[in-house]
Parts: C-alpha cells; structure tokens; sequence
C-alpha cells in the first residue's frame, strides 16, 4: 500500500490533465480539500428491508482510493460491489438503510442532499454503468447528452462550445465520423459504441474518480478489447483515478493497481495486484482463481471448484461467511468474523488460516479439491481436513517438506475422477 | 457448402464414420416487409453453410461472438427450429426434412442443455416430474419402482442431493439448476449431448463445478458433446476440437492445441489475442490485436471473405492486388497447407498467447 502511496503522491490529478479538455478540475469545487485523499469510504454498510428480513447487502466496506490509482473490485454477483459503488454515488433507492463514511476530498457524501450531490457527480466522480443499452436516454440525440453533462456543471458553456466539445470527446473515445455522429440518437449505436458514448458522458467534466461497474460485461471480447483501451484513454486525458468493478479476473488483472476481493458484503483480501494473483491468503480468492479455466495453460489440468453456494444475506450466522465452502474450515472458524489481518505490505486477508494459504502459492489444488459434486453430496466437509490441513495444524506452519506433500496429492487426482459418492453406475 | 470438411485425419477419436455430420448447414429467417401483404424482402442468414463433424466420445467446441448463429446452429441440428437447408446426418440417417413425429424417436440419442437454468426448467414441477418428464414420454421404465431408482440414480449422478428431488427449481442456485438440466438431458442415455452455453449464466466457482461434472460424465457414459460458448477459456478446457464461427460459418476448425496454439485465422488470432489473461505479468506484456468495430449484420454481409472489414490484414498487411481476391471470392474452408481448414485467402499461423 506504502508503494501505491507514494508514486500517487507524486502525480496530483491536476497536474496530469493534458489539458485539450476544460483545464478546470474537479476539486476546484469549492468545499472540498483538494489535498485530501480522492475517495474514502470507511465502514459503509447498507441494509434493504424485505418481506424476509433485512438483507445486509454491503456489510463494512472500507477503501482509500489515490490519486491516479486504479483499484480493481471483484466478486461473484451478490457480493455487494455493485451496491457499494452506488451508494458512494448516492444513487440507491430511499429504502436502503446506509451507514458508515464516504468522503470526496475530505468532504462526507452521505447523506448530502441531491443537489449537492448534482455538484459531485459527474464532476467530482462520474460512473460508467454495465449497460450501455440502458443507461443512455433513448429519447435525445447522443451529442445532447454529452452536451448537458458539460452544461449541467459550466453554466457559462453556450450550446455551441458544449457542441464542439461533445464532437472532440466521441472522437477521444473512438467514435468514427464524430461531427456527424453527434447527431445520432443511441439506437443507431451498437452495444460497443454505445458504451464509448457512455464513457465520453463519464469523462466529460475532468472527473476526479471514474467508477466503471462491469463496464465491458455486456461486450463480445473483440469489443470489450476495445473498450479496455478507450478506458485507458480515459484516465489518461483527465488523469482520474478509477474503481473497476467486475466479475472477470483477467480485466482486473490487466488493469487494476490494488485489488478488492469481495464476499458476502465484506472486503476478504485487500492488495497489490500481484499479490492477490500470485500469494492470495484468502481461500475464496485462491478458490477463485483455481475455479478459472485458462487460456494461457498448457496442459489440461482439473478446475478445483468452490462447493455449494454465497450465503444467504438475510440472517447470516456468526463465524466467517465463507466457512461452510471453505475446505481449511475449523472450529474456531465459527467462533466470529475475522477481521482483515494485515499478512503483508498492503496486503490484508480477513482469514484466521492466512499460512496455510500462504504455501499454496497461488495453486489452488494444494487447498481445494477436483470435485464435482455440489455441497448438498458432500456429508462429511471435514474429508479435506484430515487430507491436508490437519497435518499442517499439527506440524505448525512453513515446512519445507509439506509444499511437497500437497501437490502429491493433488496430482494423484489429476487422473482420476472424483465421483459423486453413492453413484451406482 | 462446395468444400467439406476434410479434417477428419486430425481428429483424436476418429475412427471412421462420425456419429454427427453436418454439411452446408443453413437456417435463414425471413424478413418480412411492412404493409398487409408482408412479403418477404429479404433474409437474415443466421446460419449460412455450417460443415461439422463430430465423432464418437469427442467434444467440438463452437465459438463465436454473440449474433455469429452457434446457437442456431445448435438448435437447427435438433431440428428445433428446422433448417432451411444443407444435411445433418446423425449416425448415418438425415434429419433436416423429419417432421416431430420422425423426430421423437431420435430425440433419445441427441438431447440439449440450455444456456439459462432459469428458463429452461418449468418453475411448476418438482426436479422429479422434470427429470421423469422424458422417461415417462419415451415409455423408458416400465413401472414406478423402477422410474424412483432411476430418477433417483440420474440426480446423483449429476452430484444433486436425490433426497432433494420433492423440492422445485425455484428452490435450487444456478449451479444446482443446471445440474438438473442435465440429468434431465442424461435420462434418456443420449449419444450425443447440444450444450448451448451450458455455465455462461454462472459465477466462476460454481461454473467451474458443472464443467469438472461434463468432463466425468462424459468419460463416464461415453458421450459425445457439441460444445456451444462464447468463452473461449472454457471451450480450450473441455473441447478435443474447436470451430470457430463468424457471421453464420465456420471460419476455422482445428484440434484444441492446434487452434490455440497456431491460430491461422486472422478472426481466431483476434479472438483469442482479445481474451484478458487472468495473469497480471503476462496481461500487462502482451501485444493485442484489436480489431475494428462490429459484425456486420447477417442481412446484409459483405461480399467474398465475411471478415474482410473487420480484418486487420487485409486492412493493414495486405497489398491492393491481394484484397481484390477477399472481396471477389469468398474462401472455402479448406486446407492451404497448414495441416487444417480454414477460411482465409492468406492464412498463416500466428502465435497470440
């Protein structure tokens, strides 16, 4: 994290403008320190009442983001990333029930009226939405909405000044023909350059902070290959900073500086992008990753999925959310939540069994199995315990030998099948 | 289509005749115009001359971007939406022409799992009425007994709790569903199973499960599967072929190590040069191909090669006097010398990964 600090320090947003859009920033709003941090949000929780209960869509997220810097989000739907960017965005519905802190340059955003919050959005942070289908108004011609995001925010801008600046952002992000195109109304656009449209509104005002959620889910891969490098473009010209919200770990793992890696509401392993990818310490993560089929490997080797399913956000137990899929699940797993323990320079992982995570390395069969059962088959969740962990619990962490037991065990599986227990064919 | 498919030296499993062939395969929708008469004024050519093969215990995968038509093919194999043309010979016997009646026997030896398991099971009937469902129909068991235990053994064969079958879809996750979708797929013991992108609808952790499970049952009960899916990580993990489609034909096909390795197809280098690695070192050295804006729509496609206004060679590599051959002549789908078919003029192999 100390890494991450000091190249942001280095390069204030404003100084990164290259100024052939409007050479006004965003924190030149007044109210706002521009020697703060970007984004803090600390302890954001937001609850949604419903006929079964409270669900605890976001249960204490907290994140700093810096200057220039682009932390990648991810988890599995339902996880509560989408729900926390909203409610950074004051965009969720008046029924959430939303607690903590979420500061823009010192200044809180929770619970700021919608006109002030008008000042902020756009300006301050600006949001790519996952749909680009429907997140343009079908009624006005695309250079109109443009036109107004700039107008909404420089009173003074005439129409024509916000015309020759909405034709000069298509071009930016790739739009052929811009002059003419401005002219178009969104349904005359395919779903990639609707969404490059959808990144011009969002670039529009020299934001601060980008908040793109799942910007390129909606894409065919040649496409959203295309859209990656127009994001790219983004943050270069208006120098922001970004949060990437997506589901796909190759997007973020070309992209991202810092990684989140969300489960259940709740942050489980915060860091570097490298980190999270080569020395998870969070078994959903490292379950994550060895879950993924691989383009770039050689072989054919088994994918280790995570058994069962994300719990239920009504009524959670106490005890670690990911326990009853976890294979190093323990007693003392129940016991209560771990908090994020820091396991590195900036890297954090909310886990009680961080060691034993730690000598996977990254390789996800050393933990999980090449199953192919659902949780409800699997009677005995202990199976994997006495297989491996036990042993390390008893040994004590870091032995050398160990690294070489774990493989062995997995590579004995590669072959064969582990089939459904009680399957009579 | 006037070149068949002629790779059947490079199939793994090819001994002799495959179990499916399909040859200039077509299923165009008409479009009809506006006024009282509605005549037809032209035709989406979703699926324009599809040349597969697949034999028996292997598994072809079909890519190709969302509106490429692997779908419909998929569905005009099973003659659920009928083809308008081309054959489709199932274990020798021609099925475009059959009607429902000629169809239904054939039905237990091809089956299909849908892409959405929210949409693909009646939300009405408990999993046992709907993995029952084709047994019943097909008159497979003769008594109740015999239909419990083998409901029974299909829903554990696909890893589901059969304590569980009293319960209804809306009771199961995504995952779960799709398991049932299977075993309901599996009851009539198939030969060959349709998988129209069976795990795009499902979070990686569970999708990775309902792969591991294809994989075993099919090297369990000997099936042969058409593997449908626009993600290409998942096709190279379970795929002994692949065929990639573009704007309703097949514009590559190769084994699984070939393809991926040696892509000769400038659409299959793109493709797979598009795919972000999940690997931050790697992602972050590789050089991109990016191609240029959208398909075209299969109403209106471009003369001679279909990949042409979106091809980076012919827009940057090519001289004037070779383009003329790509918008001239549309290339077969044959063999120019690097050991499998494809569709481009000026193939060459091309390593992206």
């Amino acid at each position: 994290m100390s890494t991450q600090e000091t190249s942001g320090s280095g390069t204030p947003a404003g100084a990164t403008s290259t100024g052939t859009l409007a050479p006004e920033r965003a924190h030149s709003l007044p109210g706002f320190d521009p020697t703060a941090p970007l984004l803090e949000v600390d302890d954001l929780q937001v609850s949604f009442p419903t006929q079964d209960g409270l669900v605890h869509a976001v249960r204490g997220v907290s994140y700093t983001l810096r200057s220039g810097e682009v932390l990648g989000i991810v988890g599995e739907s339902g996880s509560g990333k989408s729900v926390t960017s909203l409610a950074v965005m004051g965009l969720l519905p008046g029924n959430a029930q939303i607690s903590g802190s979420v500061r823009y340059r010192g200044q809180e955003l929770l619970g700021v009226s919608d006109p002030d919050m008008s000042r902020v959005r756009g300006k301050g942070v600006s949001m790519i939405f996952q749909d680009p289908m429907t997140s343009l108004d079908p009624v006005y011609r695309v250079g109109r909405q443009i036109e107004e995001t700039l107008r909404v925010h420089d009173k003074r801008l005439s129409r024509r000044a916000a015309e020759a600046r909405a034709v000069e952002l298509l071009e930016l992000v790739g739009i052929p023909n811009a002059a003419n195109r401005v002219r178009s109304y969104p349904h005359e656009f395919s779903g990639g350059m609707r969404q490059r449209v959808v990144i011009a509104i969002a670039m529009a005002n020299q934001p601060d902070v980008i908040i793109a959620d799942e910007p390129t889910t909606a894409l065919d891969v040649t496409v959203q290959a295309q859209i990656l490098e127009v994001l790219d473009t983004a943050l270069e010209e208006t120098g922001a900073a970004m949060v990437l919200i997506t589901h796909d770990l190759g997007v973020v793992a070309g992209v991202a500086d810092r990684v989140l890696v969300m489960y259940a509401g709740k942050p489980v392993e915060v860091g570097s992008v490298e980190d999270i990818y080569y020395e998870p310490r969070m078994p959903y993560t490292l379950g994550l990753l060895g879950s993924l089929p691989r383009l770039d490997s050689t072989g054919r080797e088994r994918l280790t999925p995570i058994i069962g399913s994300p719990p239920s956000l009504v009524n959670m137990p106490p005890g670690c959310p990911f326990a009853p899929r976890c294979p190093l699940h323990i007693a003392e797993c129940d016991a209560g939540e771990p908090p994020l323990f820091d396991v590195g320079r900036g890297h954090s992982a909310a886990c009680i069994r961080t060691e034993i995570v730690e000598k996977a390395h990254g390789d996800a069969t050393y933990v999980f199995q090449e199953t192919s059962t659902d949780t409800l088959l699997l009677g005995e969740p202990s199976r994997l315990d006495e297989d491996l962990p036990a042993a390390d619990r008893e040994t004590g962490p870091s032995t050398e030998a160990e690294g070489e037991i774990a493989p062995d065990h997995a590579a004995g599986e590669t072959g064969s099948i582990v089939s459904p227990k009680g399957t009579n064919s | 289509m006037s070149a068949p498919t002629t790779d059947r030296a490079a199939a793994p499993i090819g001994d002799g005749q495959p179990i499916l062939s399909v040859r200039g395969l077509e299923k165009h929708f008409p479009i009809k115009g506006g006024g009282l008469l509605k005549r037809t004024i032209g035709a989406v050519r979703a699926v324009d001359g599809v040349d597969l093969d697949i034999h028996a215990g292997e598994v072809l995968g079909l890519v190709g971007e969302s509106g490429c038509g692997k779908s419909t093919t998929g569905r005009a194999i099973l003659n659920l939406q009928p083809a308008t043309g081309g054959s489709v010979k199932f274990e020798g016997r021609e099925l475009v022409g059959l009607n429902r009646k000629q169809m239904r026997p054939l039905r237990r030896d091809i089956q299909i799992v849908f892409q959405d398991p929210y949409a693909s099971l009646n939300p009405r009937l408990p999993v046992f009425d709907i993995v029952a469902e084709p047994l019943i129909i097909h008159g497979m068991t003769s008594n109740n007994k015999e239909l419990r235990e083998r409901v029974r053994q299909l829903v554990e064969q696909v890893g589901l709790n059969p304590e569980h079958t009293n319960r209804y879809p809306a009771e199961f996750s995504g995952g779960q569903r799709q398991r049932i979708g299977i075993a309901r797929a599996l009851a009539l013991e198939p030969k060959l199973l349709i998988l129209d992108e069976p795990v795009s609808a499902l979070d990686v952790s569970i999708q990775a499960g309902v792969i591991n499970l294809l994989e075993d049952l099919k090297d369990r009960l000997g099936l042969s599967y058409l593997f449908i899916a626009h993600d290409l990580s998942v096709v190279k993990h379970i795929s002994d072929r692949v065929a990639v489609m573009y704007l309703g034909r097949i514009v590559e096909v190769a084994d699984r190590e070939v393809l991926f390795d040696h892509p000769a197809h400038p659409y299959t280098q793109a493709l797979l040069s598009a795919i972000p690695l999940p690997d931050p070192r790697r992602e972050r050295e590789r050089q991109r191909i990016i191609i240029t804006g959208d398909v075209p729509s299969p109403a209106n496609p471009p003369s001679g090669c279909k990949f042409r206004t979106r091809c980076q060679k012919f827009a940057n590599v090519l001289s004037d006097s070779e383009r003329q051959l790509c918008i001239d002549q549309e290339p077969a789908l044959e063999d120019r010398g690097i050991g499998h078919p494809n569709r481009c003029h000026y193939a060459e192999p091309l390593k992206v990964l």
